[in-house]
């Protein structure tokens, strides 16, 4: 390793600008300021010191300020690139035909934003790599600047060479006829920290403000770690769910867990009806209350997949808008809902067509239809076929879109003391199709009755502490820099002259305020800032 | 120089514990907030359903045999076109040592029973009331079928209709010592 001898023995890292021992200037640089830099109190940053292997010019290139800037600033034009259109997560398409309804929509521009892949921007791993990047370039970066300076503020010495107290920017020389002593103890009643040597007083400050933006790195940090960590299983899921009213369904993402939609309630405000002066102006009549009470089970331990013989009730809820229902850390959240989409029962009257007498009436649950309905002992209804979404047919053959009954019809085999061999109809809705030839009765449709549906949202967020540790320490940090500052003052005795020197991080008037004190006290020169006299040059002294 | 080396294996380890991160983080990302994705080379989850005659079919059993997953539903099409071909390669493999397990999509009885008899179907069929094996696979699109070995390792995962010579294939992929002919030939 290069080291750099200073004049009073002490060896320094290549690279530093002020001697971390007596604070001689080392640089050719240094030695022509008439103002020390006292960022990091002049240790070298540990990087720009060498630059022997790949991995310290991989550890430089991270280190640099510039870079992060750069890495921030690529971050937030990517992420505000993403705002442009909304995400393919949020559009009213299903993904196989988003990238159609980014044409039909946007246009051109939302066709090439689709096939360049910014529809799905935050999950992009590129995306990804430059907020990792970002956080290597914190990580690393703060570990350069703030170890070293941290040994320089643990190792300083309460004699400084004069050449140092010349160079801070609160400076001034005298006869020595002072106390040092009482200037002590006045320091002392000032809250610094005071530590003497003989013909030397060293006193400071608020050391930790210095810390403060290593204390808000570690935040962010910890912050973004707390985003990671979503991608461990069990930390974090965010599903939904459709929760039909009467059935019981199994909790996507919640293993073992069940959830039975006992009953979907919407409530608007007087019942009132949507007028077509609202609907002009796009306004919906205005809901009260959007609640499914649901019982929420689990699976006894052990039972597989699949097995709900010994469902065990966990709770009942009344789920509304900001009321979920909470379990074992998830949430379930009142989300959508769907009326009158899907139908429950229906009912029908066997009928004699000429008479228009019915025989009785049949009540179909949609969901789990029988194959035979008796009416009495020569009277019965037998279905042949069930179609719960009816789309036409296809060679004769009646066909069903879908599990969900949103357009049923069947194919019915009618029995009665009249037609003992029975006779075949299909029924739909306002359709029916007797496909053998004429019968004498028919199924008549009476009436219907209609599931609700109710939209949840299933969540669990186990990295939340982690985010709110990360966000408070960052703020801690951000106080810390922000509302103190580490001011310091030397007083040297040297060759029958004494030296008083000053220096703070930041807000320079309360440091000279200090100093009034101070020379009121003891019988001090009185400090001038000698940046004063070349006042373009005050800037950049402020940052650490 | 020893410092040097010192603080050279110090970066290092830190670049490397950070790349490791990120890595894993971008890896892992595609699954963020959604359920865990059944891919092949997984236990197959296990899970127990009653079938229409009312036995109980749980995966375990099956261990020692290869078993042919097919999750379906009446109304989608491509599962009924290829389960009549699944009928007749069942009856060729059946004795080979490879069952077929067809689970349907929260369907009533009326109508799973219904399209067997219609479609002549001659396999075991459960049906999945509450989604539960659904989620268990990760199924979204139907038909979609698992094949898994006699070990209960998922070897393979189709979704989209299948000819009666890919069943044929699929099924003689898991005959009982199929893998591990595969594996002493490499």
């Amino acid at each position: 390793m290069k080291m750099n001898m200073c004049e009073c023995g002490q060896q320094n890292p290549y690279g530093t600008h002020l001697c971390i021992q007596c604070g001689r200037p080392l640089t050719d640089e240094e030695k022509e300021k008439k103002v020390a830099d006292m960022r990091y109190e002049g240790s070298a940053v540990r990087s720009k010191t060498y630059n022997a292997s790949w991995i310290d010019k991989v550890w430089n290139f991270f280190s640099s300020v510039k870079v992060g800037v750069a890495l921030i600033v690529i971050t937030l034009v990517a992420a505000a690139i993403g705002t442009f259109l909304p995400q393919a997560f949020f559009i009213p398409a299903t993904e196989e035909n988003a990238g159609a309804y980014y044409e039909n929509v946007y246009g051109t521009f939302g066709k090439i934003y689709y096939a360049l892949g910014l529809t799905d921007l935050y999950t992009t791993w590129w995306f990804q790599v430059i907020v990792g990047l970002l956080g290597v370039s914190i990580i690393v970066a703060s570990l350069d600047r703030g170890i070293p300076l941290h040994k320089s503020l643990t190792n300083q010495r309460v004699k400084r060479h004069t050449s140092f107290l010349k160079r801070q920017r609160l400076f001034a020389q005298g006869s020595n006829d002072v106390d040092l002593q009482q200037a002590a103890n006045t320091l002392k009643q000032m809250k610094y920290n005071v530590r003497t040597e003989d013909g030397a007083v060293f006193a400071e400050k608020n050391r930790f403000a210095r810390y403060g933006a290593y204390v808000n790195h570690v935040g962010l940090i910890i912050f973004l770690a707390g985003v990671m960590l979503r991608v461990i299983p069990g930390m974090y899921v965010d599903d939904s769910m459709w929760a039909r009213e009467g059935q019981i369904t199994a909790v996507p993402g919640m293993d073992g867990y069940f959830l039975e939609n006992k009953e979907f309630i919407l409530e608007l405000h007087d019942e009132q009806e949507q007028t077509a002066a609202m609907a002009e102006q796009g306004v919906n009549t205005v809901a009260k209350n959007f609640q499914t009470n649901v019982v929420l089970y689990k699976q006894p331990e052990g039972a597989l997949p699949g097995n709900t013989s010994n469902l065990e009730v966990v709770q009942e809820y009344a789920i509304r808008v900001n009321h979920p229902l909470k379990e074992a850390g998830y949430a379930f959240y009142q989300m959508d809902y769907r009326l009158n989409d899907e139908l429950k029962t229906m009912t029908f009257a066997l009928t004699n067509k000429e008479t228009q007498q019915s025989l009785g009436e049949v009540t179909i649950d949609l969901y789990n239809p029988e194959t035979s309905y008796v009416i009495d002992e020569q009277t019965r209804i037998d279905i042949i076929g069930y179609y719960p979404h009816f789309t036409g047919f296809e060679e004769g053959e009646p066909q069903t879109g879908s599990r969900f009954p949103t357009n049923p019809a069947f194919l019915f085999k009618m029995f009665t003391p009249q037609t003992p061999e029975g006779e075949t109809s299909f029924v739909g809705i306002q359709q029916t199709v007797e496909p053998l030839g004429d019968n004498a009765y028919q199924m008549r449709f009476v009436s219907t009755e209609f599931t609700d549906i109710s939209g949840l949202t299933i969540r669990l967020d186990r990295t939340i502490p982690i985010l709110f540790v990360g966000a408070i320490i960052f703020l801690i940090g951000v106080a810390m820099g922000s509302y103190w500052q580490h001011r310091r003052i030397w007083l040297l005795v040297q060759d029958d002259t004494l030296y008083v020197a000053a220096h703070t991080n930041k807000n320079w008037f309360s440091m000279q305020k200090d100093m009034k004190r101070l020379e009121e006290a003891v019988q001090l020169p009185h400090v001038v800032d000698q940046l004063d006299e070349e006042p373009q040059q005050q800037k950049g002294d402020d940052a650490q | 120089m020893d410092k040097k080396k010192k603080r050279r294996i110090m970066r290092g380890s830190i670049l490397a514990l950070l790349a490791v991160a990120i890595v894993y983080a971008i890896v892992n990302s595609g699954g963020v907030g959604e359920r865990n994705v059944l891919k092949i080379g997984d236990d197959a989850p296990n899970f127990s359903l009653v079938d229409l005659e009312g036995n109980t079919r749980t995966l375990s059993d099956y261990r020692g045999k290869g078993v042919f997953l097919n999750f379906w539903g009446t109304w989608c099409e491509p599962c009924k076109k290829e389960m009549p071909a699944m009928t007749r390669q069942y009856a060729v493999y059946e004795e080979r040592g490879v069952e077929i397990l067809a689970v349907n999509i929260e369907q009533s009885t009326f109508e799973v029973e219904n399209f067997m008899r219609q479609h002549n179907l001659k396999f075991p069929v459960a049906i999945d009331t509450t989604g539960d094996v659904k989620y268990a696979y990760s199924i979204i699109h139907l038909p979609a079928t698992i094949l898994i070995d006699e070990f209960g390792v998922v070897t393979n995962i189709i979704t989209g209709e299948m000819s009666e010579q890919q069943i044929a294939a699929h099924m003689e992929s898991i005959k009982p010592g199929a893998t591990t002919a595969q594996m002493s030939q490499r």
